[in-house]
């Protein structure tokens, strides 16, 4: 069995109480939420800290799903598992249902959350392109209030998010807009795999059928997970068709900066990354009703 | 799915639930992390972070000092009692501390006993250890480059990383064959190393006690005997003061026959302290450090008729065997049965030659569910097979149908010596054929392709050759492969039977119950199968290489009629007949014509131990014990059929159907065959397609973990689709084979077989294990590379 070091362990009830001890306990600290992230590296003793806080308990505080017809609040306790059966969630951003039913097994969905997910930053963590597709922004909360960082810069490096020490992630915010659709694909070497690749898209379209906004996130392609600028600007005003999802596609691929590693060549994955543009870009459009 | 009854409640053979199955599926399973001991402390094992290293240095200080630490000791202590080093079950020698070199990553360091296995892994981290890195041997083929460092400088003498070399067949007559045949093939091939990967990993409980001088020893074995016998010749202790108990095990497949270091130091670290001590691995532990299966790299030629008549077979073989050579297979095959490489057809001549090379790597290599090397045969032929037929551009069906080995040819000698006891290999081979409907795949798949979709169909037809094994021939370090089987029925006509085999998840409480409850009528329920504990069964082997059924189980058939012969006498007494008017049917004897005059074996049971006479001379009482030795190895075959579909686009392969129609013989338990073969072919896919234990070059482990080293789950393997034929073996009591490997030997060449008939349009006739997406997109594009 593996075993982690000695730690000390603190439980919060209220998202203020998890702030104030962050700031008591400083940078020999962590919040633990769903620890499927935390706890394999604290067993296999890759990392230790002195202290844990426990933020479960901020469930009923933070485990929200609110939909308003402008825009998605999400506390960061949320669970992959309410992610995946929220059909509200689904009926307006159907890409959160269609990265949920790949990301991990059911264990790991029961336990982990939307916040531990982001703030992991893990470079081929699954929610990360879905909030980056869909243009999220995060809300942080410190002993001096609240700020909110676009999804854009919110990692700031692998495993490294804009959380500063004493803060801690308290929900996600996702734009709504009518005719627009969104899409997730994995390919993963065996089901509850990390991805090889996965592609997030989110696509708008304008009255008269063009695409009004489309953004595409990728996962394990790079050091965090990726937006691509270069393709809304080549996407915007384009009537949506095939060839126009193969240029999407050809700029993901030249747009990432995937490594050969067990999961696969870089080549492949550059591969990857164009064809999971492809095709997620052609169900968003067919889900914006394009 | 068709439902079938899976509780026929049998008086012998049929399908019934397994008796065992209550206790795993409320709970009550006892492992060896179940077993608790008053005062017990644990242990845990520094290992090596380097391939290849000489420690310089060594200070524990810190670690001893640490509360609750009880004893931290190096491979220096152990050198004081002669124990640094132990035998391997292939004649090598292993360390069980480091105290030169370490040889592999993971290699065991030093250990730390304390009182829980929280403070015993913290201790580990306060073991300071000064290394000088070495540069590693990786690649099995340059092992034998002569600037390679040499790993095993242990040995004296020795100044390479040759491991041994072995060759089996008629070079001369092979090379004639393929001189004159029209058509050769040549393919390269890599099974690359994999791992068992059991549920539960290795561990042991020991309690010595000082005064007795007696070693009470729980732990994960699959071969309970033949490692008390090894305990006794290298620690010391007395073969009768040891008591070796093989509690529930949570899956082997081989990963559970050598003895390794843990259990070593477990014991020491009981002796030292005085407590009982507890060694559990954890995951990495077990993927690092425990017995490997394959990693070999093959040539495979083939020599045939234009017209696909298959001539000769022959194969160069590297083998990497890691850092110690600790292969457990009988003494005289180096290689396993790698020998049976010429598969199920019938050809003129065969030629293996064998190099094995010491790596830095883990020991181990004959595992996961592989019948000794079974598998890298079947795999080997059925894929130059394939590649033969891409050649002459024939159907593979009927290629291997046109050269499978005859009824009237059994028993048959094959050309690299092996005695096929029985097979009738083309009703199988039919019956696949039918129940995949492989003319309709084949129309399926030629609409699909003009679609430019990827569908391939694969075959393999496997022959294994199980039940090691006669003493003759086999042995483990001088131990005999002869089993031994107890049956006593007691006064109510209930029993125990006594095996000396063990069960890691094969069902052996209800199938031995049936092989006795056929031979002599008591209700499997009422018989009781005990197995795993030394002071509680006879001698034997134990389990592994599919050989419980054609060995113990043709020793419970045995003993089951020993006693039922002897049950005849009193049965005769009883009945006031003579032996020979008597007539059996299961369960009672009667007197011939008048089945009215009956008695029970429940009956005769309470005669033998009650009051009144017995026949003259006859003891009471009504039990037997035997020895079985058996005379030949059983040689069950398959005929496997897989469909796979491939996204042009990603490249991953969907297992979309898979047929396996196995003849193992008689058949006991249908369901439990059902289950092992679906275990086997869940095996096959993640070896076909996702799993590999890989180094990078310095020889770090790549697969440390379940995240790097992939299991396949339920998600990744279609619904089975089984059916079977029956050539019962002529030498065995029951005419059983073997069937616990039969799918992970035969699936793993059927899954890649479909993998590159899909890939047929790109031009490709070979592409190696293991098949994940971006491997067979590699091989889309013609750039196909081994895996090493
Ligand atoms: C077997 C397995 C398979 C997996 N497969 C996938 C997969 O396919 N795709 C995928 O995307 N993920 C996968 N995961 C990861 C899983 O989704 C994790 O649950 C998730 O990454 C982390 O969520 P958590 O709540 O468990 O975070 P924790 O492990 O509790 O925390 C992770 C990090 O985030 C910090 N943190 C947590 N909450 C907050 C907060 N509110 N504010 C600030 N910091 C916070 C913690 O301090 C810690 O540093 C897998 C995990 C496992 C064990």
């Amino acid at each position: 069995m593996q075993v982690p070091a000695p730690f000390e362990y603190a439980r919060a009830s209220t998202v203020d109480e998890a702030v104030a001890l962050l700031e008591r306990l400083g940078d020999t600290a962590r919040l633990i939420a769903g620890g499927h992230s935390l706890l394999p590296m604290m067993k296999l003793r890759l990392a230790s800290f002195d202290h844990l806080i426990d933020i479960n308990d901020l469930h009923g505080e933070l485990g929200y799903i609110t939909v308003t017809p402008d825009e998605v609040r999400i506390g960061a306790l949320a669970r992959h598992r309410e992610l995946l059966e929220s059909d509200e969630l689904a009926a307006v951003h159907p890409i959160f249902r269609d990265a949920e039913r790949v990301i991990a097994d059911p264990v790991v969905r029961n336990r982990g959350t939307l916040g531990g997910s982001l703030c992991q930053a893990d470079p081929s963590e699954d929610l990360s392109a879905v909030c980056t597709a869909l243009g999220a922004s995060c809300v942080i909360r410190g002993s001096g209030g609240s700020r909110v960082v676009p999804m854009a810069d919110f990692h700031r490096g692998p495993y490294e998010t804009a959380v500063g020490e004493g803060e801690i992630l308290t929900e996600v915010r996702v734009p709504v807009h009518a005719r627009a659709g969104s899409a997730y694909a994995k390919v993963e070497r065996r089901a509850g795999d990390w991805a090889v690749v996965s592609a997030g898209a989110f696509v708008r379209l304008a009255a008269d059928g063009t695409i009004a906004d489309a953004r595409v996130g990728l996962a394990a392609v790079g050091p965090n997970t990726t937006g691509i600028p270069g393709i809304p600007a080549a996407l915007r005003g384009r009537a949506p068709a095939e060839d126009v999802y193969a240029e999407a596609g050809a700029i993901a691929a030249e747009g990432c900066d995937p490594a050969t590693d067990q999961r696969g060549s870089a080549d492949y994955k550059r591969h990857l990354a164009a064809e999971l543009t492809r095709r997620t870009l052609r169900v968003a459009v067919s889900r914006a009703g394009g | 799915m068709t439902t079938v009854d899976n509780d026929l409640k049998p008086v012998g053979y049929g399908r019934m639930l397994r008796k065992e199955d209550p206790r795993f599926v409320r709970g009550r399973g006892r492992y060896t992390d179940d077993v608790q001991l008053p005062g017990m402390l644990h242990l845990a094992i520094l290992r090596s972070p380097f391939a290849h290293a000489r420690i310089v240095h060594m200070d524990t200080t810190a670690a001893a000092a640490l509360p609750r630490v009880k004893a931290v000791v190096t491979g220096a202590d152990l050198a004081g009692l002669g124990l640094a080093w132990m035998p391997t079950l292939s004649g090598d020698v292993q360390a069980v501390l480091a105290t030169d070199k370490v040889r592999f990553q993971g290699q065991e360091v030093a250990f730390v006993v304390a009182e829980d296995r929280y403070a015993a892994r913290d201790a580990l981290e306060l073991i300071d250890v000064e290394y000088d890195v070495l540069d590693p041997v990786i690649d099995a083929r340059r092992a034998l480059d002569p600037a390679a460092p040499v790993i095993r400088d242990d040995l004296a003498g020795k100044t390479d990383n040759h491991c041994f070399d072995w060759e089996t067949g008629d070079a001369a007559a092979t090379a004639a064959v393929f001189e004159r045949a029209d058509v050769v093939v040549s393919q390269d091939l890599v099974y690359p190393r994999v791992h068992p990967a059991p549920m539960e990993t290795c561990g042991a409980v020991a309690d010595f006690d000082a005064v007795e001088g007696r070693l009470k020893l729980w732990s994960t074995t699959q071969a309970p005997h033949a490692h008390r016998t090894l305990y006794a010749m290298v620690a010391g202790i007395p073969e009768h003061k040891i008591q070796v108990i093989s509690p529930d095990i949570g899956g082997g497949f081989g990963n559970k026959v050598p003895i390794y270091p843990g259990y070593v130091c477990a014991i020491v670290g009981s002796i030292v302290t005085g407590k009982p001590v507890k060694w559990m691995e954890d995951r990495s532990e077990n993927l690092v450090s425990t017995g490997f299966a394959r990693d070999y790299i093959m040539r495979g030629e083939i020599a045939a008729t234009r017209d696909g008549k298959i001539l000769a077979i022959r194969t160069h073989v590297l083998a990497d065997h890691g850092a110690f050579n600790g292969t457990a297979a009988p003494v005289k095959y180096p290689a396993g049965f790698f020998g049976v490489f010429t598969g199920s057809y019938d050809i003129e001549a065969a030629y293996c030659s064998m190099t094995a090379v010491y790596t830095n790597k883990a020991p181990g290599g004959v595992a996961y569910a592989c019948s000794f090397r079974i598998t890298e045969a079947v795999y080997l032929v059925e894929r130059i097979v394939d590649c033969l037929a891409y050649e002459l551009d024939m159907d593979p069906a009927l290629l291997r149908l046109r050269n499978l080995l005859k009824p009237d040819q059994f028993p048959y000698m094959s050309k690299t010596g092996w005695e096929y006891d029985s097979g009738n290999y083309e009703p199988t081979m039919r019956l696949a054929l039918s129940l995949a409907g492989y003319d309709d795949l084949r129309r399926e798949q030629a609409e699909r392709r003009s679609r430019g979709e990827i569908m391939g169909i694969g075959i393999a037809f496997f022959t294994e050759a199980v039940g090691a094994g006669p003493r003759k021939n086999m042995d483990i370090l001088g131990l005999g492969m002869a089993d031994g089987c107890e049956l006593r029925v007691h006064p109510t006509g209930k029993a125990v039977v006594r095996l000396s085999v063990q069960s890691q998840g094969q069902g052996h409480e209800t199938t031995f119950a049936q092989i006795v409850a056929e031979e002599i009528g008591i209700p499997p329920a009422d018989i009781d199968v005990v197995h795993g504990d030394t002071d509680q069964t006879p001698f034997g082997l134990g389990t592994y290489g599919s050989r419980s059924t054609p060995v113990s189980g043709a020793a419970a058939a045995l003993v089951a009629r020993k006693v039922r012969d002897k049950a005849k006498l009193i049965a005769a007494s009883m009945l006031e007949v003579s032996v020979a008017d008597l007539e059996w049917q299961k369960g009672s004897f009667s007197v011939k014509g008048d089945p009215g005059a009956a008695v029970t074996i429940q009956d005769i049971a309470m005669r033998a131990h009650g009051a009144g006479d017995l026949p003259d001379g006859l003891e009471g009482g009504l039990e037997a014990q035997i020895c079985y030795n058996p005379s030949n190895l059983t040689y069950p075959h398959g005929a496997y059929i897989c469909v796979v579909d491939i996204d042009p686009g990603t490249a991953v392969v969907k297992v979309r159907r898979f047929v396996a129609v196995d003849d193992c013989g008689t058949r006991i338990n249908p369901m439990i065959i059902e289950g092992q073969v679906h275990g086997g072919l869940t095996d096959g896919v993640g070896m076909a397609l996702m799993e590999m234990i890989a180094f990078d070059e310095d020889g770090n482990c790549l697969g440390a973990s379940l995240m790097d080293y992939l299991l396949p789950t339920a998600l990744e393997v279609p619904d089975w689709e089984t059916g079977f034929t029956v050539t019962p073996s002529p030498h065995h009591p029951i005419g059983a084979k073997g069937v616990g490997e039969s799918a992970t030997v035969g699936s793993p060449p059927a899954i890649v077989n479909a993998v590159v008939d899909a890939l047929r349009p790109y031009g490709v006739r070979h592409a190696d294990m293991p098949l994940t997406p971006s491997r067979v997109w590699d091989a889309m594009r013609g750039h196909a590379q081994p895996p090493i």
